[in-house]
């Protein structure tokens, strides 16, 4: 244990004290030091096996090239350069190690790595988009998790990878309320009373030099822990992940729909020709979807969300899990939509656009921007209130309800004249748009149901089109340019008159709500207490 | 009643009509070096289709020219009080808005025909891939005055992301 780890444990102020300070010791280990322990384990495996066969004398076992340099001559030659690799691999990771340092200071948080190619990272405290805290299953073994902060754009995270599992909690707090503008007298109180939560959540201090028993059952339960630590948020979330509708909802989607064509395609190859030759393809493609299946199963098992103070907390998965905080004003849009195969299970699903991207989620980033992967309506109106927190009023609800459910007509929504039904076949009833304060709301698709919200002071720009087909019906379609992701807002199909006027409306009130938002600084305007 | 999408109230402001040489020569440039590819190929193999290939491409390449001074003249913009109001397009009409605290960067690009003609292309860059907005044809220092005028205002009326 260094000093600045059981000090972090101790003092929840150590790691934003603005001087650097080292990651959890574990780290090289944990980054991929075990592959490196597992080579050296096999090696002095078989060196056993050769060291005994050597003494008892072999028995007329074939040639082994261990054998044969043991017989050569060079065999104290080849330990020495073994010795000597050895030695250094560990001072390669020790120094890696040594020169991988972090500090966070009022504005900044930087980090410095590398050996002999330095690196220095620097991210600005209130351009933060989101910090994740993930822990692969081997890193929570150990009781350490990866900690990493968000910034706009592509690859721009900060990664401070190994940390203390109880410390990287406690330091994600603190970072948040620098960042949320706060000052700073009120920072270490706050942080004062958080830490003294933290330490009461895990039901015992946290004392290293306590017994191994006692240090077991710390780390189991650290392990069992939920997701959210009681003392920092909401103890419950606000939707519960019920098993049986995960498990019908990955059945239920089109990757599934694919793989039943691919089996049928496979039955039919088999019985039209006789030939079992069409079953090769049946083993990979079966591990392949298995292993699918498996990962989004263990992803979104004990799925978790929760509002607080400082953004929308939103915790995933089994084994290895990843908690990430939202903090406000970091959604640039937020998606609700109906898969064809949920509508019968009334299931919906709630993307949004962001303006990083973690790369803690691995496949496809998938769960990244996915924050409701299944839920009822009564969950989505949930999420919804805790996403958009100034859309809770009773008018607000009462429009995003009928944007979600109604089949279109007189709700408050401005829907495509009938002339665009031939265009439209189903929904043009139901396709429309709506102004809320400080929100626009986009709704799509009657088969497939949709409702696009984009928050008025995200918005980046909009744009008002017409192309030949869309002027002889006197339509024209609006676009609201938003920072990249899986929604793109748009809506066609709008008589060009009121398009007109929407573009005019939303361009100036896009203008009004970003002069008046503070949200990169989100407690800027509380009173100090 | 019209069909066609306007925002009458916005008085616009046109892009210099000297432009139109710049995207006159450019797209006879670019339509030669197309059409000549099936040329060179028919002339070669003798296949006989391809010389149907690149005269449609020809045809192609001589309506754009034909419309390019109505495309040109279709182009305009206007800076209001919070926003760059841009609008192009003729057939496929496009009006964009971009609030001047939502600029991540203003460029200017000046290809070596436009230079020779004294003529600027103005980029703005919002953290939205799809805003592109591109004023091109504007005079040197035109563009320059506007550009530094649009940093400005993009100064003062700063937000985040």
């Amino acid at each position: 244990m260094t000093p600045e780890r059981s000090q972090a444990v101790t003092d929840g102020q150590a790691f934003t004290d603005g001087e650097w300070h080292r990651l959890h010791p574990l780290t090289p280990l944990l980054r991929g030091g075990i592959a490196f322990i597992a080579i050296l384990g096999f090696v002095l495996y078989n060196l056993r096996d050769i060291g005994i066969e050597i003494l008892v004398g072999g028995e007329g076992g074939q040639p082994d090239p261990l054998i044969w340099l043991y017989e050569s001559g060079y065999f104290w030659l080849a330990v020495l350069g073994v010795l000597v690799a050895l030695v250094v691999v560990i001072v390669g990771y020790y120094l890696s190690w040594r020169m991988n340092t972090f500090r966070i200071t009022d504005e900044v948080v930087e980090v410095r790595s590398g050996i002999l190619f330095r690196r220095n990272r620097k991210g600005r405290l209130d351009r933060i988009q989101g910090i994740n805290i993930a822990r692969p299953f081997f890193a929570r073994l150990f009781g350490a998790a990866r900690l990493e902060v968000n910034v706009a754009g592509q690859d721009a995270n900060i990664k401070l990878d190994y940390l203390g599992s109880t410390a990287a909690d406690q330091l994600r707090v603190d970072i948040l309320r620098l960042a949320s503008g706060t000052r700073r007298a009120e920072a270490a109180a706050a942080a004062g009373v958080a830490e003294k939560n933290a330490t009461d959540a895990d039901g015992r201090p946290i004392a290293r030099s306590a017994a191994a028993s006692q240090l077991i059952e710390t780390r189991m339960n650290e392990f069992l822990a939920p997701e959210l630590d009681p003392g920092l948020a909401p103890p419950e979330s606000v939707v519960t992940m019920h098993l049986g509708r995960l498990i019908g909802s990955l059945l239920l989607s089109g990757f599934s729909i694919f793989v039943l064509a691919f089996i049928g395609g496979i039955i039919w190859g088999v019985t039209a020709t006789g030939s079992l030759i069409f079953l090769v393809g049946l083993l990979p493609a079966l591990i392949g979807t298995s292993g699918y299946y498996i990962s989004r199963f263990t992803r979104s098992l004990r799925y978790s969300i929760a509002g607080t103070p400082d953004g929308v907390r939103i915790g995933f998965g089994l084994l290895s899990t990843s908690n990430e905080t939202l903090p406000p004003g970091r959604i640039h849009s937020v998606q609700v939509n109906q898969p064809l195969l949920w509508r019968k299970a009334g299931w919906w699903e709630i993307k949004v656009n962001r303006a990083s991207t973690s790369s803690a989620q691995g496949a496809a980033g998938q769960q990244n921007t996915t924050i409701l992967p299944v839920g009822n309506l009564d969950d989505v109106h949930k999420v919804l209130a805790l996403v958009l927190p100034d859309l809770t009023d009773e008018a607000s609800a009462a429009l995003l309800h009928s944007g979600i459910v109604s089949r279109g007509g007189d709700d408050g929504f401005t829907n495509s004249p009938r002339r665009s039904r031939v265009y439209l076949w189903f929904s043009w009833r139901r396709n429309g748009f709506a102004m809320l304060p400080g929100a626009v709301l986009l709704r799509q698709g009657v088969i497939w149901r949709q409702l696009t919200i984009v928050p008025q002071a995200r918005m980046q720009s909009v744009a008002l089109q017409q192309g030949p087909v869309f002027r002889r019906l006197r339509l024209a379609t609006v676009k609201l340019h938003t920072v990249a992701g899986p929604i793109v807002p748009s809506l066609g199909a709008v008589d060009s008159l009121q398009a007109e006027q929407f573009f005019r409306d939303v361009a100036a009130a896009a203008i009004r709500s970003s002069s008046i938002d503070t949200s990169h600084r989100w407690r800027s305007g509380e009173a100090p207490a | 009643m019209t069909a066609r999408i306007d925002l009458p109230e916005v008085d616009w402001r046109r892009v210099s009509p000297r432009y139109i040489v710049v995207d006159v020569v450019g797209y006879i440039i670019f339509g030669l070096i197309v059409t000549a590819v099936p040329v060179v190929i028919a002339l070669t193999t003798g296949v006989r289709w391809l010389w149907i290939a690149a005269a449609a491409l020809a045809v192609v390449f001589l309506v754009t020219i034909v419309l390019t001074p109505r495309r040109v003249r279709a182009i305009g913009y206007q800076l209001r009080d919070d926003d760059v109001l841009f609008r192009k397009g003729i057939l496929y009409q496009r009006f964009v808005s971009v609030p001047y605290g939502r600029m991540q960067l203003v460029d200017i690009n000046r290809g070596p025909l436009a230079r020779a003609l004294g003529l600027s292309e103005l980029k703005f860059v919002t953290a939205a891939a799809a805003t592109g907005v591109v004023i091109p044809g504007l005079a040197e220092a035109d563009a320059e005055e506007l550009r530094d005028r649009l940093v400005a205002l993009a100064e003062s009326r700063r937000a985040g992301l």
